[in-house]
């Protein structure tokens, strides 16, 4: 321990940088943020700018569309890209697996890629005029279920969200991969003393172990899918197309505060929605941290 | 040991492995495939790999034309580099004062950055742009690296106190004993003991800010300042119907970043399975 002077200034001259520039282009920038959202270029308005968001029949189908996107964007994520995740972490830490680097490494690739890449990519792929999609499930003799993915109302988020889980796999992948190999050799060993193996060691044994790994990822995926933009940005651009039925939170406050072919940009508004997103995410993050973190039995080896 | 491992369930454990990698490899294949054949190639026979009789390089020629792609690159390495540069060093110092002292408001000041490891910073860009634009930093890559700045402290404050905690207390009081200042104490003796750490900080810092595609759009636009993730999205708005053009620009921005990837991911991946799950 360090001794004790009058004062330290070693410790505020450590804390300083950090503390600053966290404080200025972060912390303060997020409440003027909200304190933006209280005002109108006349002046402070109160809750008004909630009020047309929610109350403004123009405003608010645009919002409850977008946030009714939203949820159905996390759940695809949640049912498709966390159970895939646990299932490939489950089969790569399987004892005395060959060539398990190697497949880590391939199935990681796709999270490093930028989502400018990731969004060309498939909208290339997916695309009737370059058939390849169509080929490819020609080949399988499945043709008929070709559809043009992106463009239609029905299929469009539901495809971007599968787009987004081929994307991030990796770090669920990743996360639970790491889980199970901290649980020690002895309580497997035990597992399989009681004749416990295969499957259902899997169910009985690492599940249970491997849930607060669980719980980071949902609330990780749940933060990143209530953020999102870039992805929806390059493959259908600001109008998040076919008519809005893409449109999620991210860009809505993109086109609402910058404005997009006719309609002008509006920072006020911006700001009402960046807060209603801020009061989303807060929720989620207080759900995961008193209701569900403090439920989950944590195992000390 | 060698009665746990059955052939079957081997072989299934592989095939889904195998389909599941296949499933994320062939989008980038085909890409990189096509973009080096000719435009009659590219739709007669996608999945074919390229031939003398179908190799063609017209794609990259008209990029390397038409956009600046080497300034993009440029522009991106800098604010890459620069906010790596500045997230490890202020990170590590603000980790160093927190595991290191105890004085009043350690805790408070530690959960006060760790906040930012939850409430995405995108969320202040209203007010981000205002005082950027208050600041005439708007179109410099200044701003980027500010914000970038900002957004990769909080996980490696978080990352970095954890490690710097295990640094042996034996050697910075033998430090101190021998008259080293606090501060060569963390510049000479700590900081090259969490060189590892550092490294995994290091790249879980890079991959979102090469990547992102929000800030640049909103901050730095400018023809000059553009960052390859946004030069890219740019330049395949305009070139959409030129399919050589739109495959080469996107194999151009794949190809460095997978090259970085190969060198660094022993270090992401051992990154992730020693800290992840703390």
């Amino acid at each position: 321990m360090a001794a004790r002077r009058a004062t330290r200034w070693h410790i505020a001259v450590f804390l300083a940088p950090a503390v600053l520039v966290y404080t200025a282009v972060m912390i303060l920038p997020l409440f003027g943020t909200l304190n933006l959202s209280l005002y109108r270029a006349e002046g402070f308005v109160g809750l008004a700018n909630f009020r047309t968001l929610f109350g403004d029949p123009h405003w608010s189908e645009q919002f409850w569309n977008a946030l009714r996107n939203n949820v159905w964007f996390f759940i695809i994520h949640m049912l498709v890209q966390n159970p895939i995740g646990i299932l490939l972490a489950a089969l790569l830490s399987s004892p005395r697996l060959r060539l398990a680097a190697f497949y880590r490494t391939a199935i990681f690739i796709p999270t490093i890629l930028s989502f400018v890449i990731v969004g060309f990519v498939w909208k290339l792929i997916l695309s009737p005029i370059w058939g390849i999609a169509p080929s490819m499930l020609q080949a399988v003799g499945l043709k008929f279920l070709f559809q043009p993915f992106l463009g239609q109302e029905e299929t469009a988020l539901t495809t971007l969200a599968l787009i987004s889980v081929w994307q991030f796999v990796g770090i669920p992948m990743m996360l639970i991969y790491a889980a199970l190999l901290s649980i020690p050799d002895e309580v497997l060993e035990a597992a399989e003393m009681d004749g416990i193996t295969g499957w259902s060691r899997f169910w009985k044994v690492q599940l249970p172990l491997i849930l607060p790994a669980i719980g980071i990822i949902s609330i990780l995926t749940f933060v990143g899918n209530f953020n999102a933009f870039d992805l929806i940005y390059v493959a259908q651009g600001a109008l998040a197309g076919p008519n809005f039925a893409t449109d999620i939170l991210g860009t809505f406050l993109y086109r609402t505060f910058f404005g997009f072919q006719l309609q002008l940009g509006d920072p006020n508004m911006g700001a009402a929605i960046a807060t209603a997103m801020f009061l989303i995410i807060l929720a989620g993050v207080c759900v995961y941290l008193f209701a569900i973190q403090t439920r989950l039995r944590r195992y000390q080896f | 040991m060698a009665a746990r491992s059955h052939p079957g369930r081997t072989f299934a454990a592989h095939a889904i492995l195998i389909a599941y990698t296949l499933i994320a490899l062939f989008p980038v294949w085909v890409i990189v495939i096509n973009s080096v054949k000719s435009r009659r190639a590219i739709f007669g026979a996608p999945l074919a790999v390229p031939t003398p009789e179908t190799w063609d390089l017209v794609g990259y020629t008209t990029v390397l034309e038409n956009g600046d792609f080497f300034g993009y690159f440029q522009n991106s390495l800098i604010v890459t580099v620069a906010s790596i540069f500045f997230v490890l060093l202020f990170g590590a110092m603000a980790a160093f004062a927190l595991s290191e002292y105890r004085f009043r408001g350690n805790t408070l000041t530690g959960l006060y950055l760790a906040l930012g490891i939850m409430i995405p910073i995108r969320l202040g860009t209203v007010a981000i742009l205002q005082g950027m634009v208050a600041a005439g930093l708007v179109n410099t890559l200044t701003a980027l690296i500010l914000v970038y700045t900002a957004q990769g402290l909080p996980l490696a404050v978080f990352i970095l106190s954890e490690f710097m905690r295990n640094v042996s207390d034996d050697l910075k009081n033998a430090g101190r004993m021998d008259g080293l200042s606090e501060y060569a104490i963390f510049f000479r003796l700590v900081l090259p003991l969490v060189r590892p750490a550092m490294a995994t900080v290091a790249v879980f810092t890079m991959i979102p800010i090469w990547n992102d595609l929000w800030f640049p759009l909103i901050l730095a636009p400018s023809e000059a300042t553009k960052t390859i993730t946004l030069g890219s999205q740019v330049f395949i708005g305009q070139f959409v119907t030129n399919w050589n053009a739109v495959l080469a620009a996107l194999s151009l921005a794949i190809v460095p970043v997978l090259i970085l990837y190969l060198i660094f991911s022993r270090q992401l991946i051992r990154g992730i399975t020693a800290g992840a799950v703390k």
